[in-house]
């Protein structure tokens, strides 16, 4: 944890009154631990992306195109003839603050620019200066503002201190999908060059190497192997993980994370041993080593081709359809974007569990299910073997990763499996679960340390939801499905909310299963000795 | 680019205070790198650690995963966090000279 944090009981003191100059004469300030890094040169070469060149957000000199006023203006034109979203989102919004108090940035900072509304103002006062009537004609009675190189900055600022998770979209009457007025406004940031790093840098690994992270294909193979050793080292069972082979029933695909860091790591082995007890015919690729779609935190243009190099990979490979892993953000595209983005993958099949006939319709286009849907469906069946008591050292809570909640309606599945898998489930307060999730603060590209003071009180609400549930039923592990999560809530818990572990979903079922010709389990799939012999009562809230 | 300057020498670094070159690592990169991280002195369990993320990192052009250099250097989690306040990814890596990863991470 970086020195510069203040401590908890400092920063929980948020100052609510707004500055005494009104919003557009109150600069923006890029003050450290509340913003990222601007992505290094040799990634936007590597895209092909516009304006490499080293700079940082606290420089005085952006180093911008001479003509980056056009570039933006421009970019915005094109981008109101090409999505009607876009327009009727910057038209329709009548400021009614329904949506003010929803941001989980705004609740943990104070930041009247962190309120959506507010947010999208920022977009929504040059739309309408240069492509009003009204604002071309009489700016300050339309609310309406020159693009100048101020603006440009708070842009940055504000829309990297947005994670795209839509909690504010649930309560506006309008529906306006604020995540989409923040993707824009990102969209427009990159044409001259103004990104983030750690959105930036995995979306060029992801072509490089297949993944966010640089993993390479031999690297990707030891890694796999380690995790089969391992599985046989706690349970006694050899799995066997096809690498890239050619007419396998099923392309699974996770996040990349999930083979690398750790808690994550805990969740793979979960999937290893579940394909195994189900004997799916299946296969991983290091070539589509990613669930992670980053373009989402980039542009519409990046989003198409990382969804594309999936569905590649699942042609290539001859499989009938996907199975996708405890990845967040990736089911937002899948969803919401693919099918009109990349089109529908008419050359896969539509899903049909081999192992209870279930045929998911509604991935009748995409072809891909979630690795929930698959294990939920499973459950129900009763084709797994449980054994719920190997989870009673954990009392366990839920949370809705945003995109799986919000973006898709992932809510059941999951809490299905864990009241399966394990005895002691525990909801957090209703108004932070389920399509009201609160984000863990660091998502769409914003998880990286510099901006880690902005990232705890983003993750204030989440925090103090699950603080509720610690306290009055003792749960000490927060289960979620996105890899970003299991990277970010670590430190958030530790901060606001120690003695709560992070857990993939998947990891509890792993922990659960009774695999055949399995040694007796002494400990869960940490090495953590098992809770007891003699189970408890069950308890469900 | 930020200059880190230690011992009368100067290293390329990125923001995070990561060498910028990883091929110009070598032992004494890690002894000035490690004035940056609050490691006093460089022990044997230290040295293992590096040692590990370096060689793997050659072969692989990464870290190994979190698990693997637990297992393969057979120190715990926590005790590598002994030996590198800032963890695997951020401490240990950076006096080994490998670049910080990035992603869901």
């Amino acid at each position: 944890m970086s020195e510069t944090v203040p401590k908890p009981d400092e920063l929980v003191q948020i100052d609510y009154r707004p500055p005494v100059r009104d919003w557009m004469h109150t600069p923006v300030q890029f003050r450290r631990g509340t913003f990222c890094y601007a992505a290094a040169p040799k990634n936007l070469k590597y895209l092909e992306m516009p304006n490499p060149r080293d700079w940082q957000p606290m420089d005085e000199d952006w180093k911008l195109p001479e003509n980056w006023r056009e570039i933006i203006l421009e970019g915005m034109r094109e981008r109101l003839e090409k999505f009607r979203s876009f327009r009727l989102f910057m038209d329709i919004c009548v400021r009614c603050g329904a949506c003010a108090d929803k941001c989980h940035f705004y609740i943990g900072s104070g930041d009247p620019k962190n309120m959506p509304v507010l947010r999208a103002e920022l977009l929504r006062s040059v739309y309408r200066r240069y492509f009003t009537l009204a604002g071309r004609l009489a700016p300050k009675l339309a609310g309406a503002r020159d693009l100048t190189v101020d603006v440009l900055k708070e842009w940055f600022y504000y829309f990297y201190q947005c994670t795209e998770c839509r909690r504010c979209s649930v309560f506006c009457p309008y529906g306006i999908d604020t995540a989409e007025v923040t993707m824009l406004a990102r969209e427009l940031l990159n044409l001259v060059g103004c990104n983030i790093n750690w959105a930036i840098e995995p979306v060029a690994n992801c072509f490089r190497t297949g993944n966010h992270l640089g993993v390479q294909p031999h690297g990707f193979k030891d890694s796999i192997e380690f995790a089969v050793d391992e599985l046989e080292d706690l349970t006694g069972v050899r799995v066997e993980v096809p690498i890239m082979k050619k007419g396998a029933e099923v392309l699974f695909i996770m996040p990349s994370a999930d083979y690398f860091a750790s808690p994550h790591y805990y969740t793979l082995l979960g999937y290893l041993l579940l394909f195994h007890h189900v004997g799916l015919d299946y296969t991983v690729s290091a070539y589509a080593s990613e669930g992670g779609n980053f373009g989402l935190f980039t542009s519409h243009e990046m989003i198409k081709r990382l969804n594309d190099k999936m569905y590649r990979e699942a042609r290539r490979l001859k499989v009938k359809y996907l199975i996708g892993g405890e990845c967040g953000h990736m089911w937002r595209v899948i969803h919401q974007y693919m099918d009109t983005m990349n089109g529908p993958a008419d050359f896969l099949e539509v899903p049909v569990s081999p192992v209870t006939g279930t045929r998911f319709e509604h991935a009748a286009s995409t072809k891909m299910i979630h690795i929930c849907e698959f294990t939920a469906d499973l459950i129900r069946h009763g084709k797994l073997k449980l054994d719920p008591s190997r989870n009673d050292h954990w009392k366990v809570t839920f949370h809705d990763s945003c995109n799986p909640a919000r973006a898709m309606g992932l809510l059941e599945e999951p809490r299905y499996i864990l009241r399966n898998v394990a005895r002691h489930f525990y909801e957090m307060p209703e108004n932070t679960i389920r399509e009201q999730t609160f984000c863990c603060g660091s998502g769409s590209g914003l998880g990286t340390d510099e901006n880690l003071e902005m990232r705890l009180r983003g993750g204030l609400p989440r925090a103090n939801a699950v603080k509720y549930v610690r306290d009055r039923f003792g749960v000490n592990l927060l289960t979620c499905i996105c890899a970003i999560d299991k990277a970010t809530l670590p430190p958030l818990l530790d901060y606001w909310v120690p003695g709560v572990e992070v857990a993939g979903v998947h990891e509890l079922v792993g922990n659960a299963l009774v695999m055949e010709g399995e040694k007796p389990r002494t400990t869960d799939l940490r090495g953590q000795p098992l809770a007891s012999i003699q189970p408890p009562e069950v308890t469900h809230a | 680019m930020p200059i880190f300057e230690v011992n009368g020498r100067q290293y390329e670094v990125d923001e995070d205070g990561f060498l910028q070159d990883p091929s110009i690592w070598n032992e004494e990169v890690a002894k000035d790198f490690a004035t940056t991280e609050g490691v006093t002195e460089l022990t044997d369990k230290h040295w293992k650690v590096i040692h590990y993320l370096r060689n793997y990192y050659l072969q692989f052009g990464i870290a190994p995963m979190i698990r693997k250099l637990c297992k393969e250097t057979g120190f715990k989690l926590n005790e590598i966090y002994e030996l590198f306040p800032s963890g695997p990814a951020k401490g240990a890596c950076k006096l080994a000279g490998l670049p910080k990863p990035t992603g869901c991470v």
